[in-house]
């Protein structure tokens, strides 16, 4: 192992590091503002509407991100129409396309944990928020979705790790995210491990942050459901 | 839009290709799954260090990473050896990499749920069948084994769709399956939207069916007392 081309490349992984956070959290962003009506429509089982939302869920959780990414950017290139409109100022940019590949993908999960976590809700607590005369709305907004949120803390944790892990799709489109940056020290000084050891370091200690931050968010926002003398 | 038709066949070769991988896949994160499961429960506290540390490095490095690893430094890795050995260079195909890769992922995920299943099965049974002297062996192999059967199904469903979209990564290192080739046709003709949206249906096709039948055993075999 070569420690010392690593460490001379230090800020190529740095800028990586922000890339790869940039894309990220942006993707889950934007994912959560899809996926937050998404769950609360799926919930109401309106006709039409949510055959249409069950097909994007079904679409995008039947199908590898990678093809999506693809499609997206390869895909959409092909239409004239397209090129030519002001779409292409914003579909020209491999982050742009990665950027909306992702999102409608962690959208559709996210949908579907945030779903399953308002449909847990107690029927104790809807009742009593009925009971004491909240509207439809307020009690979405004050009881449900609170509620379902907390519920929802360990599965998105996951959620979030896949998303980290699915990013390096955008290497593949030419981003230069934390693989990317490591594919790149490996094609510089024709190296098999370096580069991509390096990469798999970091990828295992944001997974570990992440996870960690999500076990101290859930021990807070949980604590109710513990023994009280455990809190 | 026409130019589709005439690479049909190809697609679908490259869809057999897919499952193919898939299925190799399944069988060595199976094996892998089962002995690391076997390690933890049996293995004392250095089977419990080394499936952990299994687990978490084949579930906290992205696929494509570990794949990228396993194709440029396996390689090198090998010939390293086989170089000293006195032997030749080998070259290792997309397709073995990729079965390589994603048996040592989902193994550890297996590994997750076979540890689950076994420890799911109630201990009082194991009491009984102690209590009336049924051997060990005989133990795991009517009482534990047949219930952690059924215990896992819910487990290896979603493992083995998560796998299956999981294949499309092969690609990048050069297997000829129906992304890549997709890719290629859809750069030859300069169709990529009409070859991509192809893999999109054929990959909910097979998620869809294998998905159904799974879920089907599922409620079958559900426990249920």
């Amino acid at each position: 192992m070569r420690f010392d081309l690593i460490f001379k490349h230090a800020d190529m992984f740095l800028d990586s590091i922000v890339m790869t956070l940039e894309l990220t959290v942006a993707s889950l962003a934007i994912g959560m503002l899809i996926a937050m009506p998404v769950a609360v429509l799926r919930t109401m089982r309106l006709p039409y509407i949510d055959a249409v939302l069950r097909g994007y869920v079904f679409v995008f959780r039947g199908t590898p991100m990678l093809v999506q990414t693809y499609l997206v950017y390869y895909g959409l290139s092909q239409f004239e129409f397209i090129r030519d409109s002001f779409l292409w100022t914003v579909l020209r940019s491999p982050f742009n396309c990665a950027l909306i590949a992702f999102s409608l993908n962690t959208g559709a999960y996210t949908a579907e944990i945030l779903r399953g976590a308002i449909e847990a809700t107690p029927k104790g607590e809807i009742e009593a928020a009925q009971a004491i005369g909240m509207s439809p709305l307020r009690m979405l907004r004050r009881i449900v979705i609170p509620g379902a949120f907390r519920r929802a803390l360990p599965q998105y944790g996951n959620e979030v790790i896949l998303m980290l892990h699915g990013s390096t799709v955008a290497s593949i489109i030419t981003i230069q995210d934390i693989l990317g940056a490591g594919r790149t020290l490996n094609g510089k000084y024709y190296l098999a491990y370096e580069g991509l050891v390096t990469a798999a370091v970091l990828y295992l200690a944001l997974t570990f942050l992440i996870a960690g931050a999500f076990g101290i968010a859930a021990r807070h926002l949980q604590a109710h459901l513990r023994p009280a003398s455990t809190r | 839009m026409d130019k589709i038709v005439g690479y049909l066949p190809i697609l679908i070769g490259g869809m057999g290709v897919t499952i193919a991988v898939a299925i190799l896949s399944m069988a060595l994160a199976l094996t892998l799954g089962a002995g690391f499961a076997t390690l933890y429960l049996r293995g004392g506290r250095l089977g419990r260090a080394a499936t952990t540390s299994y687990t978490t490095i084949a579930r906290g490095v992205p696929d494509l990473v570990l794949m990228l690893l396993f194709f440029f430094g396996g390689e090198r890795a090998i010939n390293s050896v086989l170089a000293l050995m006195g032997y030749e260079r080998i070259s290792l195909s997309p397709f073995f990499i990729g079965v390589v890769t994603l048996g040592f992922i989902f193994g550890a995920f297996l590994a997750e749920t076979f540890r689950g299943a076994y420890l799911s099965v109630p201990h009082g049974q194991i009491e009984a069948a102690q209590a009336i002297g049924l051997a060990p062996r005989r133990i795991l192999g009517r009482i534990i084994f047949p219930q952690m059967l059924r215990l896992a199904l819910p487990g290896f469903t979603n493992t083995w769709l998560v796998m299956l979209k999981s294949t499309a990564i092969i690609s990048i290192v050069g297997l000829q399956d129906m992304v890549g080739l997709a890719d290629k046709a859809g750069k030859a003709t300069r169709e990529p939207f009409v070859f991509m949206l192809a893999v999109i249906l054929f990959f909910l096709a097979l998620t869809a069916v294998s998905g159904n039948l799974l879920h089907r055993l599922e409620r079958r075999y559900r426990p249920g007392f």
